[in-house]
């Protein structure tokens, strides 16, 4: 099939990018979206122009690398996918579609369509763990008994893959899914509960410092979530937060 | 033995360890205060050897070349991690574990690392649960095991098909707690593109940083390298997009040997290529095996009419299928290990039985699974006189609670739906068991530089069993390096900081600037990837699933071809003072070209068929791999010497004191 291509260009972040149109013929339905953008590249390096950069790695679906916006929809128009995972076929030929990087202030965009997403990791450096010594002795992992459901939402929780969806769908950039994920992870589960309290505090401080807005329950985070990450976690750490801050 | 001494600790196989933590140097508190240590790669080997490490006292740098530690392809391990733990009660034990992964391994490993590493298992799983790991639980609150290939026990600790993620995202917790405290400064979109001796000590690298293109010297007392295997030297692999031999190779280069290059680990379910324009494949979790069920068609036939879509798989009864893993091997069924179940699958397709529209393609069936699960549900919910139609759907959902998202992806992938169809499979690069050469304490044959993970060789022998690449990377991480390398460490206490602005930096420096610049400079005409999936060709076509001495010399003279071809003609647009990444793909498979070579080269010294090694000339009468244990029970370690050609080979003997070399069997 042909497609219609309108693709975020950008040199680094200090420059102004601007959208650039390219055709693309030959494209096959069983091929990815990173793919069929891996073989614009091969055109555009054989008419000796600089490739489209693009953040992508495990092309899986796990990695949480990829990052796109398409046609408006962080990872394109199917639901609980990545990138990586996004087929041509979900496109019909002479479509026209436009890509862009996710759009965030705590994001700056370092070239193309790649954007910096270390804000994440400084959230998660500010509490997004359970301080227990690796070089330790600890006690037999069966001495700790979490009941089954309790175990899977905490699962559920953890298998945010940080790419960011949730940012680029929010119309305030609200990092709080991702945030809420971790916090309910360990929320939930017996090991987190000593520093509870310390963490909420420390992640929500962080994730407000990174200049992420907040949470107005759109919605539209949960709906864009590759890996169906839950509204309830943000309810989660709304309560965890309170209870927190009454605490202290 | 010669250069290669493996530093085996004396006495009883089961003492070695405790003896050996016992006996070596431990660095002072506040000494550790001064040593600085480089880790590159921050995987489940690196994210938790730089936790360890820094939480005990050292100063830690860690690399890595994506956005974020959290992303090393570790995070795509599906199956789990396995620990002689025994709480299923069904006869596993420390020995047993280290027992399979020998005998898995097809005696090529060596056995006191093996056993060490059959012993801290069981801290793997202590130390990640602390973490709060969410393994998946019985519904008495205890941790829920499930087995894998290549055993008969149950021991394998899963968190659903994500276990790499949750395991990969405990380290990175880990690290992260170490960040805060500035005792980890984590450098991220860096690349390490050369290694610095001083005095022949590793003593630090250059890296590149990827967005603004800048070369940068970094000291430290000692570097360790957890980068990863090289798989992708095949182009199309599971392995991520951006795995590489770099690192590993340019140390190779300043000395370290490089072992057993050949050995490969090829993943029976793979989901199999579709076209040209593929750029890698996508693995389907071997935990899949415990309930599905691996056939072709019995009837040439058949598999002609499936081929060209006028029959469905599900139209073909039980009699008219081959279940040829329970044929061939009663005792294991589908739960033979990855070498012997890629080998009968390819032979089944050679022989004209495939699948798909190529033919490179299995089934995967959950039927039975599905009904026999539908069933259970049926009665333990008092269901009575139930159809068919019910038993699937209560079947369906129990699959789906165990598989759930494997099955996803295959059906986004294939965009055919697994529970109602079976699944397509097939071989595909998954592993590599070679390695740096690494003595009992990890260190490479360059002193203070040291390999852990999958970027070693010592743990898995030719053929690695499932759901240990995840345990290996941990307790190298967690539990053995910050022992043994404090024992070379101890030596440093009042050398005080690395000096960058030596002579060997400087020199290191000139080196990695020069080849940017001759790969930048050339008025090329073909891409880094037009190169990169030639030289994947040579490689499955020629050093893949099975090989000969014939295809093997060939290979070695196309990739020493390739290779020249590569740096007079290659194109790579944009400059090299910024975020360019046909540059970075352009370094590493210019290593990759390097390395190619000595793997065929290697697998042409080999003389026997072993593990994920096939050598056609040697196999039995009914097809199995014949071992030659009297030439070949040794791993090939390869000294650098100019091209790949001249590099020279050495000798560890394998020594099996503890364990019984037998024929692999699992009739």
């Amino acid at each position: 099939m042909k497609l219609y291509l309108k693709i975020w260009r950008q040199k680094n972040a200090s420059t102004k990018g601007q959208m650039v149109d390219y055709t693309l013929d030959g494209v096959e339905s069983d091929m990815s979206f990173l793919e069929m953008l891996d073989i614009l590249n091969e055109e555009l390096i054989s008419k000796g122009e600089e490739p489209v950069e693009f953040d992508h790695d495990c092309r899986e679906g796990i990695c949480g690398t990829c990052s796109l916006m398409i046609n408006g929809r962080p990872h394109g128009p199917d639901s609980m996918i990545t990138v990586c995972q996004l087929h041509m076929r979900s496109f019909n030929d002479g479509d026209e579609i436009v890509i862009e990087p996710w759009r965030a202030k705590a994001f700056p965009v370092i070239k193309d369509l790649i954007v910096d997403r270390t804000a994440f990791d400084r959230i998660q450096q500010a509490g997004g763990y359970i301080s227990v010594n690796t070089s330790g002795r600890p006690v037999d992992a069966n001495a700790i008994p979490i009941e089954k459901e309790m175990a899977d939402k905490s699962f559920n929780a953890a298998t945010c893959i940080g790419c960011g969806a949730c940012v680029a769908a929010c119309k305030n950039a609200s990092a709080m899914l991702f945030t809420s994920a971790k916090v309910s992870q360990f929320a939930l589960l017996p090991q987190g509960q000593v520093e509870a309290a310390e963490r909420v505090e420390n992640m929500v401080r962080q994730m407000d410092l990174e200049g992420f807005g907040n949470c107005t329950n759109t919605g539209a985070c949960e709906i864009e979530c590759p890996k169906g990450i839950s509204l309830e976690n943000i309810a989660r750490m709304n309560r965890e937060y309170l209870s927190a801050s009454v605490k202290g | 033995m010669g250069v290669l001494d493996s530093r085996e600790p004396k006495g009883p196989l089961a003492n070695k360890w405790t003896n050996h933590k016992n006996e070596i140097d431990l660095v002072n508190p506040a000494n550790k205060r001064n040593i600085d240590i480089i880790i590159v790669g921050t995987g489940l080997a690196g994210g938790s050897a730089a936790a360890t490490l820094a939480e005990l006292g050292y100063n830690v740098k860690t690399f890595c070349y994506q956005d974020s530690p959290r992303r090393a392809h570790s995070i795509a391990a599906q199956g789990g991690v396995n620990a002689a733990k025994n709480y299923q009660g069904d006869g596993d034990s420390v020995y047993r574990l280290f027992y399979d992964t020998v005998k898995g391994g097809d005696y090529r490993s060596r056995e006191s690392n093996v056993y060490r590493l059959a012993e801290v298992s069981t801290n793997i799983i202590d130390q990640c649960v602390a973490q709060g790991v969410p393994f998946a639980r019985e519904y008495g609150g205890l941790l829920d095991n499930r087995s894998f290939g290549g055993v008969l026990v149950s021991r394998t600790f899963y968190a659903k098909g994500q276990t790499g993620q949750q395991l990969l995202l405990g380290a990175y917790a880990a690290m992260n707690r170490q960040i805060q405290r500035g005792k980890i400064k984590s450098y991220t979109r860096h690349e390490m593109l050369d290694l610095v001796l001083v005095d022949g000590k590793a003593r630090g690298i250059i890296a590149r940083d990827l967005v603004s293109g800048k070369i940068e010297r970094h000291s430290a007392h000692a570097v360790v390298l957890a980068t990863g295997g090289y798989g992708n030297l095949f182009f199309l692999s599971t392995y991520c997009m951006g795995a590489n031999v770099m690192a590993a190779w340019k140390a190779h280069k300043k000395g370290a040997f490089f072992a057993n290059p050949c050995f490969t680990q090829i993943h029976p379910t793979c989901i199999p290529v579709s076209g040209d324009h593929q750029s890698k494949l996508t693995l389907m979790s071997e935990s899949l095996r415990n309930d599905g069920r691996i056939w072709v068609p019995k009837r040439l036939e058949d598999a002609q009419a499936i081929r060209e879509g006028k029959l469905k798989p599900t139209q073909l009864g039980e009699e008219e299928r081959d279940y040829y893993l329970e044929r061939r091997y009663p005792a294991f069924g589908n739960l033979v290990p990855r070498d012997v179940a890629s080998r009968a699958a390819k032979e089944r397709c050679d022989a004209g039985f495939g699948v798909n529209k190529t033919g490179e393609a299995v089934y995967l069936d959950f039927s039975a699974a599905i009904m026999r699960y539908g069933r259970e549900k049926a009665l333990t919910s008092g269901m009575k006189d139930v159809d068919d139609n019910t038993i699937r759907e209560l079947g369906e959902k129990i699959v789906e609670a165990k598989y759930g998202n494997l099955f996803q992806m295959y059906e986004k992938i294939v965009d055919e739906n697994p529970y109602k169809t079976p699944m397509m499979i097939y071989p595909a690069v998954h592993y590599t068991m070679g390695g740096l050469w690494v003595d009992y304490n990890l260190q490479t044959t360059i002193p203070g530089c040291y390999a852990a993970g999958e970027a070693n060789f010592s743990d898995h022998g030719a053929n690695r069993l499932g759901a240990s690449a995840l345990m290996q990377g941990l307790a190298d991480g967690y539990f053995v390096l910050p022992y043994t390398i404090g024992d070379y460490l101890s030596d440093d206490i009042r050398t005080g900081p690395i000096s960058t602005d030596s002579p060997e930096f400087d020199a290191a420096e000139k080196n990695v600037t020069d080849k940017l610049e001759k790969l930048m400079s050339g008025t090329g005409i073909h891409s880094v990837d037009y190169y990169h999936k030639k030289l994947g060709k040579i490689m499955w076509n020629k050093c893949g699933m099975s090989r000969n001495a014939k295809e093997l010399k060939e290979a070695i003279k196309e990739i020493a071809e390739l290779r020249k071809d590569f740096w007079e003609n290659v194109k790579i647009p944009g400059r090299p003072d910024s975020k360019n990444q046909e540059l970075e793909k352009a370094g590493r498979v210019a290593d990759f070209l390097e390395l190619g070579e000595l793997f065929a080269k290697d697998a042409l010294e080999r003389n026997e068929s072993c593990g994920g090694h096939f050598r056609e000339e040697y196999q039995t009468p009914e097809g199995e791999a014949l071992r030659d244990d009297e030439n070949f029970k040794f791993v090939s370690a390869w000294e650098y010497k100019g091209e790949p050609s001249d590099a020279k080979l050495h000798k560890e003997d394998l020594v099996y004191e503890n364990i019984k070399v037998k024929t692999r069997s699992y009739k």
